[in-house]
């Protein structure tokens, strides 16, 4: 496929969707929950630039109001709250992962190869100019997931739930440019008390184990 | 149609005959070194460069088949000679050569058998593998197949004294009959219904998809057993070094291909139409076996088990190919197909020069230190320098560099994954890419490993001070390894002409053929259309004519003084042998890296012991895991079984005449 | 051929030898620029290699022909590849010689040769040296190969003056899948030039050392070639990573006037390479000698995320 045949906003919307998968990985590789945080925030920026560039492409208005609530939401206050947290319970590092590093990212690559494979059906039926990102979309949630369960502080299982949702943001977008709106602000309503909740959850952790290691919640495994 | 008595089919047959008859030659003086080396063997290596030639004939000639008078009642011996059996032909017998002249050179003194019989099994072995390369029927090629397997064990068995070499002859036995009985019942699922065993009822048979699958992976099974593939591979380390080098160089050089010659003559040439996702299969396992043998090449201490598991991932390597071969084919891509087996068997041919030129040197060392431990070798290139320089062809061409046969067979098997891309499964066609960069780390392990190789054993300084009683090798053992240096060195700078003779057995076995690339004979163009090109022989002559250059202009413009002091060594003095790397040392980033493949247990000293000890011991999770537990198994069933055996002659009598009552019901 | 390729080809060839060393002395007072420090000059390294030559060899007693053939070896195989890169023309004899994986053969010859070189003389350091050596070279190469693959993708041809050409006729475009393996390169460049973050080329601590290890029996003539040729190399990734990436310019056509262009275009393109390079260096700390393979590995992982992304998104 010729690249010069695309016009320059859609070379410009492939690199970001590369560049959201680079993310993912760099967030799957990465130890300090600081720059966790931050690299969640720098998704987040892509993303509204993303949402920017489609909405100056198709002319909906309802995606300008979704950048903004992409960029006020996703990039301002949820990495300030979780830095306010990280603060308050002084987690900055996350302990050694399940896997190795090497054997991570074996594994997501290995998770980017069946997302694709499973994308491609997918985008074939989609109509959008940006349908083949589905796949990119599909392996950023996988790929959270995984950040998920390969890691042991709950800081860190939260950053990578955040990234689920914006992996699922990206591919609605590319699917069928951005969701409607009611179901966007509901999105965003969940993800908001999801913070909130799990942000006094994290206290009551930290208070009954004095940490926030999640290996001390399976010592509340009954013995049989 | 008739070519009178000197068709190449029946000059094989009469090659083959005169091997066998050196062979029981032998026992007419058994226990005479000077009759069985001098001129038993240079008769036998004869014979071999004589095979070679006519296999090479052969492959200018249509396909030849005949009828030998001996064998079953209603299935007489059928022979085949076509293209495949012409190539793996002359990869017999030109490696065979070279073996045969040194092991003239190699068997001095009895190692517990006589030379005479050593000789019978020898000629024996070679002779049985060319008749598995020409066997037409499923009853001849079991036969050659078993006399294979037992002529080897007893080659392998040579020194039956040594406890360990016992036991490894055990199982190598054990694993080849579990091997060859898959093959037989491979054969018997491919007879479909016919009950007809000649190859010829098996081309014209048409299986069921699920029958055909059932064949291919009971095939699998068994050649993948007799070529040591993940996880059938646990004979292989200890087989390989327990037998007398020459049988090792044979073994690893040869024997592993008439397993792949096996499996490539069952899904190309018996089943016809291979399903492209068989291919998977050996694929995958083909490439796990060449990560984990170089990995635990890379662990080892002894040079033999070293070159074993070496081996190991070469075959890896092979199936790796021929996995790719059948799904290239099975998707109907012919060029591809075609490109892909040809790699892979000029890698069959590569390494059976490269791998037996590798034995023998290690055979070399040991006549000349008895040694087999590589932390008591070191600095051999001074004593042997002979045998350092031809092994080190050996070294280069096993670690894949250019302008050596390695690279070349490498090539095209990365240009033939390249192709991976026009695959229209989604899957594979991402995963491919990916197993073609596994391919290439194994590949750059393989270096690692021969770099660890040759410096331990030839570089630096001895590490044991009986080392520098050791000698050079003799003129036949000289003669031997420069036969096959010298065949490294045409294989990598000639590969058109091998390609186009590879080719012939593509369009044969009606997979395809390359296309014309109209470029010169020193230019190697497989696929003109992505016009990628290797000339090795520009490549080499560039290179020394650079060397030369450089060699010149220093002389010219400068001095060529020298001055010989002691080592350098940063000024820190005191340099001793025990100060540079040991074999552990060597592979110690490997055995960091890749900690979860293996199963190690490791001594350390603590700060309070009086005399400090520490112990390393590296051993295979496979065997562990696999083997074990079914061997656990077996002995289980076997003590229950084991009831029946009474000792008490009423009970015998009890069974025979509850048989007796048994079959006189059925029959009535 | 005609006559006038093969003089490109020499005059190539003549350019990457001479240039070398400069090119490792611009990179040098880059650095020294960006640390505040002042830098021997820029032709030092020709001088460093002048002086070498006049000296006499003194080689360890126990060193075996090996060793004496081995700078040789390694001198004529980076030669050889600059003869192969299609530097500043994509028609020449030689660059059909070998593709882009025979090429990274080649550099694999000179790194065994080197490292049997160094485990030689058996010192602790020399053998210690070659087994690093050989480390970073087992997980450069497939890296490396994936970045072929995925150029060879987007031109389907391994042999580098096409590469060149086809991606020189594009005009400019966002190529994420180019953008990645470029990132893969770069960092496989600097584990195989033994730069920071993989290994300091300044060092004189023999712990730390992985390249310069190799090289602390030679002397005089021999380390001079040796010192050469590792310029060489240096020059020789910066050129494949200019004709892959940046390919505009080396000209294509047999017009001697197009010389005239990608002649000092290449001088350009060099500078702001070696520039460049310095940066990275001034911003990398050296890592530990175990976490080089997963610098390598993160390449690889660079490498094969632009591969899927070609594959995806056809970009």
């Amino acid at each position: 496929m010729n690249m010069t045949a695309l016009p320059w906003d859609l070379q410009l919307l492939n690199t970001l969707a590369a560049l959201l998968l680079l993310l993912s990985f760099a967030m799957l590789s990465q130890r300090r929950i600081v720059a966790l945080v931050d690299l969640l925030a720098l998704q987040g920026a892509l993303l509204c630039i993303a949402t920017l560039l489609l909405a100056w492409r198709t002319g909906s208005h309802h995606l300008y109001v979704s950048a903004a609530l992409t960029l006020g939401l996703k990039v301002i206050f949820l990495p300030w709250l979780l830095h306010r947290l990280i603060r308050r319970l002084g987690v900055y590092w996350d302990t050694e992962p399940l896997l190795n590093i090497a054997g991570t990212m074996l594994v997501g690559v290995l998770v980017v190869i069946f997302a694709f494979g499973l994308a491609q059906p997918i985008s074939a039926l989609a109509s959008t100019a940006t349908r083949n990102s589905i796949g990119i979309a599909l392996a950023v949630i996988l790929i959270a997931f995984l950040t998920m369960i390969t890691r042991r502080k709950a800081m860190s299982q939260v950053v990578g739930f955040l990234s689920m949702e914006n992996g699922l943001f990206f591919g609605a977008m590319s699917a069928t440019y951005g969701m409607p709106m009611v179901v966007e602000l509901g999105v965003a309503l969940d993800v908001l008390v999801a913070m909130l909740v799990l942000g006094v959850f994290f206290f009551q952790i930290r208070e009954q184990f004095d940490s926030l290691d999640l290996k001390h919640l399976e010592s509340l495994k009954e013995d049989q | 149609m008739s070519y009178g008595f000197a068709s190449p089919l029946r000059l094989c047959l009469l090659l083959l005959t005169a091997w066998s008859v050196v062979g029981v030659a032998g026992l007419v003086r058994p226990l005479s070194i000077a009759f069985v080396a001098r001129t038993l063997f240079p008769l036998g290596a004869a014979i071999g460069a004589a095979l070679a030639a006519v296999g090479a004939a052969g492959l200018h000639y249509p396909v030849e088949q005949l009828v030998l008078p001996i064998g079953l009642p209603n299935l007489p011996v059928h022979l085949r000679l076509d293209g495949l059996s012409g190539v793996f032909l002359i990869l017999l017998g030109a490696a065979s050569a070279g073996v045969s002249i040194f092991a003239a050179g190699y068997f001095r003194r009895g190692e517990g058998t006589a030379p005479g019989l050593l000789c019978l099994q020898y000629h024996l072995f070679l002779a049985s593998m060319g008749f598995v390369l020409l066997a037409d029927d499923a009853y001849a090629f079991m036969l050659a197949w078993e006399t294979m397997a037992v002529s080897s064990y007893f080659l392998v068995t040579t020194q039956h004294r040594i406890p360990e070499i016992r036991q490894a002859g055990f199982l190598y036995m054990l694993i080849a009959h579990l091997g060859a009985i898959a093959i037989l019942l491979s054969f018997g699922v491919l007879q479909g219904g016919t009950w007809h065993f000649t190859f010829d009822a098996m081309r014209a048979a048409h299986l069921a998809p699920d029958w055909a699958t059932i064949a291919f992976c009971l095939a699998l099974l068994g050649f993948g057993a007799k070529a040591g593939l993940v996880p059938l591979h646990v004979w292989l380390p200890e087989a390989h070094p327990a037998a007398p080098s020459p049988v090792s160089a044979l073994m690893s050089g040869v024997m592993l291909k008439t397993a792949l010659y096996g499996m490539i003559r069952v899904s190309f040439d018996l089943m016809g139409q291979p399903l492209w996702w068989w291919g998977l299969i050996p694929l995958s396992l083909g490439l796990f076996s060449a990560l984990y043998g170089v990995v635990f090449a890379a662990a080892q201490t002894d040079m033999k088990r070293l070159l074993a598991y070496s081996s190991i991932e070469n075959v890896g390597i092979l199936f790796t190919g021929f996995g790719l071969a059948i799904v290239f084919a099975g998707l109907k891509m012919r060029a591809p197909a075609a490109l892909t087996l040809i790699a892979v068997m000029y890698h069959a041919m590569n390494h059976a020069f490269m791998k037996s030129l590798l034995f023998l040197g290690t055979g070399a060392v040991l006549h000349a230190t008895g040694e087999r431990n590589l932390g008591h070798l070191g600095g051999l290139i001074h004593r042997m320098p002979w045998v350092a320089w031809l092994t080190l062809v050996g070294v280069l061409a096993i670690a894949g560099l250019p302008p050596l046969n390695g690279f070349v067979s490498e090539w095209l098997l990365l240009q033939s994954f390249l192709f991976a891309y026009t695959v229209p499964q989604t899957f594979v066609n991402m995963l491919l890419p990916l197993c073609a960069a596994l391919l290439a780390l194994a590949a750059a392990l393989a270096g690692y490993v021969m770099v660890k190789f040759f410096g331990v054993i030839f570089l630096g300084q001895p590490r044991e001070p009986s080392l520098q009683r050791a000698h050079d090798a003799r003129f036949a053992e000289r003669l031997g390894l420069a036969w096959l240096a010298a065949g490294c060195v045409l294989l990598g700078f000639f590969p058109t002409h091998f390609i186009s003779m590879f080719s012939t057995v593509t369009l044969q076995l009606k997979i395809g053929g390359l296309p014309e690339s109209g470029a010169s004979w020193w230019m190697l163009v497989p696929v003109p259309e992505r016009q990628s090109s290797y000339a090795p022989l520009v490549f080499f002559a560039v290179i020394v004519v650079v060397v030369l250059l450089a060699i010149a202009s220093v002389r010219l413009f400068y001095h060529q003084r020298v001055r010989k002091g002691a080592a350098w060594d940063c000024g820190f003095g005191g340099l001793n042998s025990r100060m540079q790397d040991t074999a552990e040392g060597f592979g110690q980033p490997i055995r960091h890296l890749f900690q979860p493949l293996f199963a190690i247990v490791r001594e350390l000293p603590s700060p309070f012991d009086g005399q400090p000890k520490y112990r390393l011991e590296i051993g295979d999770r496979i065997w562990r895991a696999l083997y074990q537990p079914v061997g656990a198994l077996v002995r289980q069933v076997a003590d229950k079984v084991a009831w029946l055996q009474q000792g008490r002659i009423a009970a015998y009598l009890l069974y025979s005449f509850v048989t007796l009552v048994v079959l006189l019901a059925l029959m009535l | 051929m005609k006559a006038f390729d093969w003089i490109v080809q020499f005059m190539g060839i003549g350019l990457a030898m001479a240039a070398a060393p400069v090119f490792v002395g611009w990179v040098n007072q880059c650095r020294a620029w960006l640390q505040n420090k002042s830098a021997p000059s820029i032709l030092q390294p020709y001088r460093a290699i002048r002086k070498l030559f006049h000296k006499d060899a003194v080689i360890a007693e126990n060193a075996s022909r090996l060793f004496r053939l081995a700078p040789y070896v390694v001198f004529g195989a980076m030669v050889t590849a600059a003869a192969v890169i299609p530097s500043i023309a994509t028609r020449l004899p030689f660059t059909q010689a070998a593709d882009a994986i025979a090429l990274v053969g080649l550099l694999a010859t000179a790194r065994v040769f080197l490292s049997l070189a160094a485990m030689d003389v058996g010192t602790a350091f020399g053998t210690l040296g070659a087994r690093r050596e050989m480390m970073i070279g087992f997980l450069a190469e497939p890296a490396l190969l994936v970045v072929i693959f995925v150029v060879s993708l987007t031109c389907s041809t391994t042999a580098l003056p096409i590469i060149a050409e086809r991606l020189s006729a594009q005009s400019f475009a966002l190529n994420p899948s180019l953008a990645f393996t470029a990132v893969a390169f770069t960092m496989v460049l600097l584990a195989e030039n033994a730069r920071i973050p993989v290994d300091n080329p300044a060092t004189h601590l023999e712990l730390t050392m992985i390249h310069e290890a190799l090289l602390l029996e030679y002397s005089a003539r021999h380390l001079a070639l040796m010192e050469w040729a590792a310029a060489l190399k240096l020059f020789n990734y910066a050129c494949i990573g200019l004709a892959v990436f940046i390919p505009w310019g080396i000209a294509t056509t047999d017009d001697p006037s197009s010389l005239a262009v990608s002649v000092p275009l290449l001088g350009v393109k060099l500078l702001a390479a070696g520039a460049g390079l310095a940066l990275i260096e001034t911003l990398s700390a050296k890592l530990r000698v175990f976490r080089a393979p997963e610098f390598l590995a993160t390449a690889f992982l660079f490498a094969v995320l632009g591969l899927l992304v070609r594959l995806l998104l056809g970009a």
